[in-house]
């Protein structure tokens, strides 16, 4: 049996979106800034997926800047809101330990030219509270960056609460909502959001698309210089086909985003609850509010990795936070902003749901994983070592 | 390309000599939990001939881990003590046929583990030894690549 259970990873294309690529691939062929009709009916495929894309967000069209990804929009947003800031002299940011690369470094970077970076702590279910970023907040604060869920452990930011703090306080307000968009409702008015990232290719679209929402008036820094493209603010001839299969992928994920989020939560549940009875082992994240599809354990004696390679030699498509995935030797700063010890850190599995997972397919996964859970602590030191009381169990 | 050879992948899901040997006449740990290796050795080694007669290994790590010392059992059974002491991770690698780079240390973990034991079976007999043979892998610090 072949089990894809890394969507949080990416996911398989949904016909919908590839259909709504196709023309643009010959038919459709021409550049949106070409003066003929060719190129006219690729400005109209431009804007009307723009449409389609703002409508799912609850914003205006003119507030939606197409990226290659959700890392480029990350970038964007955060570089934009350091400049505005920067120019009123507020350099101090607002975001989490346990944010994406995309978001960290991008930090890392405006650390270095000079801006005060403040990582909030995350408590042990992997939470942020309003409370904890108004107590936060400066008068030199000139951002928060909050993602709205965790594509580790799959916790859900209180992202509405969060931004009114950041309104109230007239602090720009970014949420990397990568893992969310298509699986999480979104309304950014309703949302207080200022500026989101998303990426085409976590719901079912396509991979080298993503989106930027920013709030009119929010003055964007451009990351890629060239030609006026997207309003002068990303230059480069648009990724039509990528563009078309992104608003398709997007749009059909919002039309069932609550029968899809009943059906999959159902199989995470119960994915979860099958893995609880593996003793030692422990859930990351929050229980109850997390996405969908997200289910991440740590097992006690064992590591990472291999877990993967056995799970892999099953048809089992999953991931790990341990180390030796990463090739440093730290295991994942999520699982450590959590509180997980490294020893235990690198023994984590995550498994990410989508609608087009089956019970028989959970069934599976729970009739194999004890058994190359237990197959590996039979030949682990540590594993030896917690059973007979010369080291303490964590879990 | 797969992340590992046909070897490393044959090692990891068919590991030999997994286990442990009860009152062996030494046994290595090396390597920690914290950075996510731990590799236990153990020998049964010949007090006349000093030829190890049986060598098992339990591994808490990765595929390459788990493959290194599994080949690294192979390679020092049916040797002496001072045959098995020669063995090279660089030695452990061509036998797996390569290993990705960021791996190699699995591959030092391994070698290191078999000196660990033997240092513990001169220690357990009272054999004389050069210290500087059996440089102390320090806890947590990264572990040289070749």
């Amino acid at each position: 049996m072949f089990v894809y259970a890394d969507n949080a990873a990416t996911t398989k294309m949904s016909k919908t979106a590839i259909n709504a690529m196709l023309p643009y691939f010959d038919e459709e062929f021409g550049n949106p800034s070409s003066l003929y009709t060719l190129g006219q009916r690729a400005k109209e495929g431009l804007e009307d997926a723009r449409e389609r894309v703002a409508k799912c967000l609850g914003c205006s069209p003119k507030e939606i800047t197409f990226t290659s990804g959700g890392s480029e929009a990350d970038n964007q947003a955060l570089v934009s809101a350091a400049r505005i800031g920067e120019r009123k002299g507020k350099k101090h940011i607002i975001s989490s330990a346990f944010e994406h690369h995309a978001i960290l470094h991008t930090l890392e970077k405006l650390r270095k030219e000079g801006f005060d970076i403040e990582l909030l702590p995350v408590g042990p279910t992997g939470t942020i509270t309003a409370e904890q970023v108004k107590k936060a907040i400066r008068p030199d604060t000139c951002l928060v960056t909050i993602m709205y869920a965790n594509n580790e452990i799959g916790s859900i930011m209180p992202i509405k609460e969060i931004g009114a703090v950041c309104k109230e306080a007239g602090v720009l307000f970014h949420t990397d909502a990568v893992q969310a968009a298509g699986h999480l409702h979104i309304d950014v008015k309703d949302q207080n959001i200022d500026m989101l990232s998303l990426s085409g290719h976590k719901f079912h679209g396509p991979k080298g698309t993503g989106v930027l929402y920013a709030r009119q008036g929010i003055m964007l820094t451009n990351i890629i210089e060239g030609g006026a493209q997207e309003r002068g603010k990303r230059a480069g001839t648009e990724n039509m086909a990528g563009i078309r299969g992104l608003a398709a992928a997007l749009e059909e994920a919002c039309a069932h985003i609550d029968e899809n989020a009943a059906k999959v939560s159902k199989l995470r549940d119960k994915l979860i609850e099958g893995i609880s009875k593996i003793p030692h082992s422990a859930l990351n994240g929050d229980p109850v509010n997390r996405l969908p599809g997200n289910v991440n354990f740590c097992f006690e004696g064992i590591e990472g990795e291999s877990m993967l390679l056995l799970l892999d030699l099953k048809g089992i498509c999953a991931s790990s936070g341990s180390a030796c995935t990463s090739g440093s030797l730290d295991p994942s700063h999520v699982l450590l902003a959590i509180g997980r010890p490294h020893e235990v850190a690198h023994g984590s599995l995550r498994l990410s749901l989508c609608e087009w997972n089956t019970e028989e397919e959970i069934d599976y996964i729970l009739q194999e994983l004890p058994q190359i859970v237990e197959y590996l602590r039979n030949m682990s030191p540590v594993w030896k070592d917690l059973i007979r009381g010369k080291r303490q169990f964590i879990l | 390309m797969a992340l590992y050879t046909d070897t490393v992948m044959d090692h990891f899901m068919h590991p030999r000599n997994v286990g442990e040997i009860e009152n062996a006449s030494g046994v290595g740990e090396v390597g920690n939990a914290k950075c996510g290796d731990i590799m236990k050795m153990y020998l049964d080694v010949d007090p006349e001939t000093k030829v190890i007669k049986d060598v098992k290994f339990e591994t808490f790590g990765c595929g390459s881990a788990i493959a290194s010392t599994s080949i690294a059992t192979e390679m020092i059974k049916g040797k002496t003590i001072d045959e098995a002491l020669k063995l090279t991770n660089k030695e452990v690698v061509d036998a797996l046929g390569g290993l990705p780079a960021f791996k190699l240390h699995c591959s030092v973990l391994a070698e290191e583990s078999i000196k660990a034991a033997v240092k513990d079976y001169y220690d357990k007999n009272n054999i004389p030894y050069d210290p500087k043979d059996f440089p102390e892998a320090e806890e947590g610090e990264e572990v040289p690549m070749v």
